[in-house]
């Protein structure tokens, strides 16, 4: 006599077939499909997973004027100058984080651990070198930037403020370039600061106070390499990435120039990108 | 048919400019005084981080961060008044090499130097090497008898005097005295183009003329 099976566990259990056109509950009794591999759970999960994420934020939308929102005629590769330098700026910023995880703002450490990072970090040589000469990429991409907006009159109505974020962000990574250079704290560096901290003291009424205010005192001090460090990485940065924000903002609104070359059509002004 | 409620706009009272739910007395609207409110005390949350952030970055403005320190650089016979001896003092012992500074020391010549009215002669000359200009280290020629700054060409004289380049003012100095027949340096000071003693000033700040009304000195000193 054969025993009935013990019940096995809800787990082990085969799910009922899902009804539908092939199940063998469907309208054709077309045999059931196979069971749903881990591929099929983990697309139907993280597609899950998105779509909780963007019902709650409204990404689609958002993107999808973002990314997909009418560019003039006539747009070309110069138009991607600004994003370069966004780029640019984030690579900054990524090697900037792990050179502070080496870096010691301290008079007498400074330049040790700016010379271990190089000799002896592993790929430090390279994290060093991207931040080093991507510093000079991102004030060249700036200028190209900003030579194009000039040239193609991209800075006129209604774009004026635009310019104006876009010379503070200038002047503010030209600061970064300047706390920058003293964190290597060799010879060139010291004196390439003491020299540029003097120039701002050349300002009238308010430059020997900004000069002080640098230095951390009337002399090269202790606390002035901190002082730099502090400006360097958290203080210019933050401000960058707020006006980054406004700017693209604005570009967004605003929505970008055609070329100056491009004569205004009678009929079909904006094309509809398909 | 009634008249409508007639109203006054620049009425003090809420009432008597008909806005909906006004009280008796009442001159100022509920909502305005909450706005009122969350200004000012969102204000004064702010100020309340803000100014002593501020107050901190800004502190060594206003804070003398150079205490006096007289430092020892020999015996009164190792200068003489003829020409200068380089001697290394530390500005900022705290921070080691770059803490340090070269000075040229001679003695006081009553013969050769310039007398200013009103006004001690130091019993030494200590001449400070960071050129008037923008601060690069200058250097003694004593062939020429000249200071000269290898960045912009700065040249100055024997007593500090310019007498080319870019410089705005003499090369600075430091107080002297002699204490147990040893010569010690304290106090950095700055001279115009009379040699006449001011506070200490940062490089490319002048002395002279209308343009020292520009360049207030510091207010610890």
């Amino acid at each position: 006599m054969k025993l009935p099976a013990p019940p096995r566990p809800k787990f082990l259990r085969r799910s009922p077939p899902r009804p539908g056109r092939n199940g063998p509950n469907g309208r054709d009794g077309a045999p059931a499909t196979a069971k749903p591999g881990v591929k099929d759970t983990a697309t139907e999960g993280a597609a899950s997973l998105v779509g909780w994420l963007d019902e709650r934020t409204g990404t689609t939308p958002f993107l999808r004027y973002f990314l997909y929102r009418k560019v003039p005629k006539g747009t070309n590769w110069y138009y991607t100058l600004g994003t370069a330098t966004l780029f640019a700026f984030l690579s900054q910023a990524v090697t900037g984080v792990f050179l502070a995880m080496y870096y010691e703002p301290d008079p007498t450490r400074a330049y040790e651990s700016a010379s271990r990072i190089t000799n002896e970090v592993f790929l430090g040589e390279f994290v060093r070198g991207m931040h080093k000469w991507g510093a000079t990429v991102m004030i060249i991409l700036i200028f190209l930037h900003m030579a194009r907006t000039f040239f193609f009159g991209a800075y006129k109505y209604p774009r004026e403020l635009n310019w104006i974020i876009g010379v503070v962000l200038l002047v503010l990574t030209l600061a970064m370039g300047l706390t920058g250079y003293l964190l290597p704290f060799d010879q060139r560096s010291f004196w390439a600061t003491v020299v540029a901290v003097n120039i701002n003291a050349s300002g009238p009424v308010v430059g020997p106070y900004l000069a002080d205010f640098l230095r951390a005192g009337a002399e090269f001090g202790p606390t002035t390499i901190s002082r730099f460090y502090a400006l360097h990485m958290l203080a210019i940065p933050g401000l960058i990435i707020a006006l980054i924000g406004a700017h693209l903002y604005l570009v967004v609104k605003l929505g970008t120039t055609a070329p100056p070359w491009l004569k205004a059509e009678k009929k079909d002004l904006l094309r509809e990108e398909v | 048919m009634a008249d409508p409620p007639k109203f006054d706009k620049s009425s003090r009272y809420t009432e008597g400019r008909g806005l909906a739910g006004a009280f008796e007395g009442e001159t100022v609207t509920r909502r305005r005084l909450m706005e009122g409110t969350v200004l000012v005390t969102g204000g004064i949350a702010t100020m309340a981080f803000a100014l002593p952030g501020l107050g901190f970055a800004l502190g060594p403005i206003f804070e003398d961060t150079t205490p006096t320190r007289w430092q020892d650089v020999g015996r009164r016979d190792d200068f003489n008044d003829e020409t200068y001896v380089p001697r290394v003092i530390n500005l900022v012992p705290e921070i080691g090499d770059p803490g340090k500074t070269t000075i040229y020391v001679r003695r006081y010549n009553p013969k050769r130097d310039k007398r200013v009215k009103g006004q001690d002669p130091q019993p030494y000359v200590a001449i400070s090497t960071r050129c008037a200009h923008l601060g690069c280290p200058v250097r003694y020629i004593q062939a020429s008898q000249k200071f000269v700054c290898p960045c912009h060409g700065g040249v100055y004289g024997f007593e500090g005097q310019v007498e080319g380049g870019p410089p705005v003012r003499p090369l600075d100095r430091f107080y002297t005295r002699v204490r147990g027949g040893r010569v010690e340096i304290g106090d950095r000071f700055s001279l115009n183009s009379e040699l006449k003693r001011f506070s200490p000033r940062d490089p490319s700040n002048h002395l002279d003329g209308l343009w020292q009304y520009i360049y207030p000195s510091r207010p610890t000193t």
